[in-house]
């Protein structure tokens, strides 16, 4: 069976800040990242479909301390985010200073852009990954 | 099913970066094991070697086949196990089914890593390789920060004030400094005893809220076992330690946890079939060498393996409930933090510390008094593999 979102798709689609899920056609509940079968359900009947890219930051962390190759991008701030559609994902946070990050963040409704990490020797090729804002 | 024993163990001091090759480490602790158990490297039937990252530590593959030439186990099966840093306690596991099986009736299994031989840089990108590739370390995310993260989780779905978490949190790395301190095979022996609040907290901050002093080391090192069946082992020894539960479980990356976080529900389902395999319940271990890569960790890990209610470890800290004399001991080994954390290594090292307690062999200043049922705890990534084991005195 062919794998109906990919994550060069997937990619492809948070470039132009569209978030791409899969919606399952025997429960409804939506998959992001995408997997092969429904992760309520194991169906396999999946559409793709646009999230709106919003959600509530569930919590965070200030990076003090990088990995090879990525030390120029200290500090930086990680949130996982509930999106209003359910799941859950990780993405970096703008328009907060890092070094003042706290629990009051913890929340706070976000909208979703995108950023891209070129990749480095081990990545097989670029990474895009969600960067999001405050709602304010 | 047949009775499974472990007759003999051995394990490297865990330590910085070391200058002996991983086929060495492990060569020496499987040696060590197999002496110990009064058995020759030719009874051996096969191998499995836990090894999370040995083509970036030195840039050798296969080094289990190696490896098991080396020891003169020469031409059986070898096997490698990656599961991060639950790739011994699934080579141990696997290894007790084998023999449990009764298709091989001796099996050494362990790990081996010099994680610490990389750098932080590169061992901090390679840790990161656990995370999801795709969706998660785009993100910059390292393993700390996972840990970071789930400790603000942690505190916001417990109402914690964060600076009381802290405290608590800092408590769990003094008790595992202590215990180090005093175990001549960890990387802090002689070091760290007796640490005030006051410096774990104030050390530099790795990710927020995690401090230097939160943090387990990067380590290098190898520990082995040996398991036979019950019938060699009462041949071998009149201290045999039986494996009388096992269990382990697997979730997707981090992000698919979410409603559960900060349980680890891998760990839950894990804890629960080696629980239901011994017929024991959490009240009954005596100790536990369980997985405090950070301190935050140890909190989720004694919640999500029945010791303490939600929410309420780190009063058990406080109240010295997880210590020696407590309700359960708690890594008297000094654990990840302070024994050291050789991630292919380290599921092994957990039960050479428990079979070593359940014989009474440690240090007097660290040995839990009629240690009887010993337990480990293992988390390999994000809490995406867990694997928990139960021992048993079997005299």
């Amino acid at each position: 069976m062919e794998y109906k979102l990919t994550s060069k798709a997937y990619y492809e689609g948070l470039k132009q800040n569209k978030l791409l899920g899969l919606k399952c056609r025997a429960c409804g509940a939506v998959a992001v990242p995408p997997a092969m079968l429904c992760r309520q359900c194991s169906a396999s009947e999946l559409d793709i479909v646009e999230l709106k890219g919003k959600g509530t930051i569930r919590t965070f962390t200030t990076v003090f301390v990088a990995a090879e190759g990525r030390e120029s991008e200290v500090p930086y701030v990680i949130v996982l985010v509930e999106l209003d559609e359910g799941p859950w994902l990780m993405g970096n946070l703008e328009g907060v200073d890092p070094k003042t990050a706290s629990m009051n963040l913890i929340g706070n409704k976000v909208k979703m852009g995108h950023k891209v990490f070129s990749g480095d020797k081990y990545s097989a090729g670029e990474g895009v990954s969600p960067l999001f804002r405050l709602v304010v | 099913m047949k009775k499974v024993a472990v007759v003999g163990v051995g394990s490297t001091k865990f330590s910085g970066p070391q200058e002996k090759t991983e086929i060495e480490l492990f060569a020496e602790a499987a040696t060590d094991a197999i002496v110990e158990s009064g058995l020759k490297p030719g009874d051996i039937k096969a191998l499995f070697i836990g090894n999370a990252l040995g083509d970036f530590d030195e840039g050798q593959g296969m080094l289990q086949a190696y490896a098991a030439e080396n020891i003169g186990c020469r031409h059986v099966p070898a096997n490698r196990y990656e599961g991060a840093c639950a790739s011994a306690s699934m080579a141990i596991r696997d290894a007790f089914i084998w023999v449990a099986s009764g298709y091989y009736d001796i099996v050494v299994a362990g790990g081996v890593e010099r994680a610490a031989a990389m750098g932080t840089g590169l061992a901090t990108r390679t840790f990161a390789m656990f995370s999801d590739a795709r969706y998660e370390y785009p993100a910059g995310v390292t393993f700390p920060a996972v840990f970071a993260m789930l400790a603000h989780l942690y505190a916001d779905k417990y109402r914690i004030p964060l600076p009381k978490l802290r405290e608590q949190m800092a408590r769990v790395s003094i008790q595992s400094y202590n215990h180090g301190s005093v175990n001549p095979k960890a990387q802090f022996f002689g070091k760290n005893a007796g640490m005030p609040v006051e410096k774990v907290l104030g050390s530099f901050v790795v990710c927020a809220p995690l401090t230097l002093h939160d943090c387990c080391p990067f380590s290098d090192g190898a520990a082995a076992v040996v398991l036979a069946s019950d019938a060699i082992a009462k041949k071998l020894t009149n201290k045999p330690v039986y494996i009388t539960g096992v269990g382990q479980a697997s979730s997707g990356p981090l992000i698919t946890q979410g409603d559960f976080l900060p349980r680890i529900r891998a760990r839950e389902i894990s804890a629960k079939q080696a629980y239901d395999m011994a017929g024991l319940k959490p009240a009954d271990i005596d100790l536990c060498e369980l997985h405090d890569c950070f301190s935050i960790a140890s909190l989720i890990a004694t919640e999500g393996l029945g010791f303490f209610d939600f929410g309420k470890a780190g009063e058990a800290w406080e109240k010295e409930q997880a210590d020696i004399g407590g309700k359960v001991a708690i890594n008297p080994s000094g654990g990840l933090k302070s024994k050291g954390h050789p991630i292919g290594a380290t599921g092994a090292g957990q039960v050479y510390e428990i079979v070593r307690q359940l014989r009474e062999e440690v240090e007097p200043e660290r040995q839990v008094p009629g240690a009887r049922i010993g337990m480990t705890d293992t988390l390999g990534g994000d809490g995406a593999t867990l694997v928990n084991m139960v021992f048993q005195r079997g005299w």
